[in-house]
């Protein structure tokens, strides 16, 4: 039998990998008769980590969730590969990029085999549920999340660290050259936000995957992006890389913090360090 | 490679066939708990057909069925006994698999057709044809079959708001019941005592004196709906993940939720239409099915196996309990469902999720 896309899949069930396009022009993002992003262009940076950046309910989610066609702009369009996205099928659109909502609830007693699974379903077909292809890309993804030991478990007994591995895992094994990630890091404690980060860095240096994903914490922002998209108010302020991008000024522009950018002694990314209203004193920042 | 290859990993059974390229992963339990469930319902059918005022033995019943043997015994068989157990068994099955699809939409094991306002515009439309003489001409069944249909169109309306969620449905559906128990009740106060009555054996859900004029649409349905179902089967198991997620794994969450929510209410109005509304199936034969198979969503075909099971026995118990009260049947299941609907409550307090 000579069946659609599914056959094309290569071994790793890793679908076409080749470069991906994903950009977005004349941007207008609404709820309702709210709108949170405003003529926004965006060209996302093929096999690199774009951190997205900014003050609480600047429009930075609303943005990652535009590009992943789950929300229809107002105005302006997201092209994936040259291909308005919210005319291509939805399926289609899943075997090129995934996304990774913020907290995302699996049902209860859900194994993490069968969610990791579940991320097969854009390669899947009614008569086609397992093949050997799903089969190898689901292994490959739990080895690549360190999730293989625990991969009977039931997701909701996992700590929050292996919780979201086990999610970003699916995302993995869905094989996209890009992934979304949408604060993949919340909720967890500094440890753990490290190991997913590092985990990230991993996918995209090894499988060369497009990386956008939604980031609170500057300092990581700046350690894990290789490029960042600072918005402000609905509309991107500036973007680059962080060394280029961040400075003090920028952050008191954004968030209207006052702070120090040192560079990081680890990474020798900026460091920022905020100062509020009892450190510091008025000529704190011309450190 | 062989022509049929099986392999297991991380607890999960694949089988593949080489020709045509087709696989799946098979789930023991759920196997099990499928040809369990069905060997019963079977059983119960046959316990159904051969006992009575009048008892048969199997080997009278079967060749009956095909119109063979005395003509009494035929006339038993074929006319008396086997469209009720046949409206019990398919219904039961409709209301099972329908609860399924509500409830792993919703990701809330409440929101069964019955909990959300769907069989209780059943009940107003019946009650009110009853009463007020609306389109009596139609008959209970139409009746029926229309308010649970135009209730599922009212209620997906008034959830509308570009798209829509399973727990905006849920919400809304839960405001449309109580509206519509509050013109049931108005117009059962309104009704004379004869009216009142026959509403009232209606309301509760009742399979005595269904003939094949009943059994037949039900099964037409059925016939294309329970297919339909389990194609679309894939979008609802992305769904339960919620819309967000769904949507990253190219399901059209509107398009799929739309379609999976018609042919549960379609399942569900033919149902309701043939056997009234009875009570707690479509809420009890999933959350049952799922705890039998242990799987973390209703599984559609064990639901469905579930609910005929329920609906045919507790109709034989109903038949059988008191020896001069033929009780209709939901009577029984609500009698059975609301301590299963506390036990299902207290649980999802503790768990602590509220389902």
């Amino acid at each position: 039998m000579t069946a659609p896309s599914s056959t094309q899949v290569p071994a790793r069930g890793s679908g076409d990998r080749s470069e991906p396009d994903l950009r977005a022009s004349g941007l207008r993002l609404a709820y309702d008769d709210r709108v949170v992003v405003e003529d926004l262009d965006l060209v996302v940076p093929p096999g690199r980590i774009s951190v997205i950046i900014g003050a609480n309910a600047c429009g930075k989610s609303t943005l990652l969730r535009a590009l992943a066609r789950l929300l229809a702009p107002r105005a302006g369009a997201v092209h994936l590969d040259g291909r308005e996205i919210h005319s291509t099928p939805t399926r289609q659109v899943a075997l090129r990029l995934g996304i990774l909502p913020q907290s995302p609830a699996a049902p209860e007693g859900l194994t993490v085999v069968d969610l990791v699974g579940q991320g097969r379903a854009p390669h899947q077909t009614w008569w086609r549920q397992w093949s050997s292809a799903d089969e190898e890309a689901v292994t490959a993804a739990l080895r690549a999340t360190g999730m293989l030991d625990l991969a009977a478990r039931p997701v909701d007994e996992l700590s929050g660290g292996q919780r979201q591995r086990a999610w970003i895992a699916m995302a993995v094994a869905q094989g996209t050259p890009i992934l979304l990630l949408d604060e993949p890091t919340t909720y967890l404690d500094l440890a753990h936000q490290v190991e997913v980060l590092d985990l990230v860095v991993d996918l995209n240096r090894r499988e060369r995957r497009t990386v956008v994903m939604v980031l609170h914490d500057l300092n990581q922002a700046c350690r894990y992006a290789d490029h960042v998209v600072v918005m402000k108010a609905g509309s991107i302020v500036a973007e680059g890389p962080p060394t280029e991008v961040v400075d003090a000024d920028l952050v008191e522009h954004v968030f209207g913090l006052r702070c120090q950018v040192t560079p990081d002694p680890v990474s020798g990314t900026p460091l920022v360090i905020p100062m509020g209203r009892h450190h510091g004193g008025p000529g704190g920042r011309d450190a | 490679m062989s022509a049929i290859e099986v392999t297991r990993t991380a607890g999960r059974t694949a089988v593949r066939l080489a020709r045509p390229r087709a696989s799946m992963i098979l789930r023991p339990r759920l196997v099990l708990t499928c040809a369990g469930l069905a060997a019963a319902t079977f059983l119960v059918l046959c316990y159904c057909l051969a006992t009575g005022d009048y008892p048969l033995g199997l080997g009278e019943v079967i060749p009956a069925l095909w119109g063979g043997g005395d003509q009494g015994t035929v006339l038993i068989v074929r006319t008396l006994r086997l469209p009720r157990a046949l409206i019990g068994l398919l219904a039961g099955a409709a209301f099972g698999m329908s609860g399924a699809v509500f409830q792993t939409l919703t990701r809330n094991p409440l929101a069964s057709p019955d909990m959300i306002g769907i069989t209780q515009g059943a009940g107003t439309a019946v009650v009110a044809g009853i009463v007020l003489g609306v389109g009596a001409g139609l008959g209970t069944q139409t009746l029926g079959l229309g308010g649970a249909l135009l209730t599922a169109l009212l209620i997906y309306a008034l959830a509308w708001n570009r798209g829509t969620t399973g727990f905006r449905i849920v919400l809304v559906g839960i405001g449309v019941n109580w509206v519509f128990v509050g013109a049931t009740q108005y117009l059962i106060v309104k009704a004379k005592v004869y009216q009142a009555q026959q509403a009232v054996g209606w309301l509760v859900g009742n399979l005595n004196g269904r003939g094949w004029e009943s059994v037949r649409p039900l099964a037409i349905a059925l016939a294309v709906l329970v297919p339909v179902m389990l194609l679309l089967s894939p979008w609802l198991r992305s769904l339960q993940f919620g819309d967000q997620v769904a949507g990253g794994l190219g399901v059209p969450v509107q398009r799929a939720r739309l379609a999976l929510l018609c042919a549960a209410v379609g399942l569900v109005a033919f149902a309701t239409a043939a056997a009234g509304p009875v009570a707690f199936v479509a809420l009890a034969a999933p959350q049952i099915a799922l705890r039998l198979a242990g799987t973390p969503r209703p599984p559609l075909t064990a639901s469905a196996l579930c609910g005929a099971l329920i609906v045919l026995g507790c109709d034989l118990t109903a038949q059988r309990l008191f020896a001069d009260l033929e009780l209709p049947v939901g009577v029984v299941t609500g009698v059975l469902g609301a301590p299963f609907l506390l036990w299902l409550l207290v649980r999802a307090n503790r768990s602590g999720t509220g389902g």
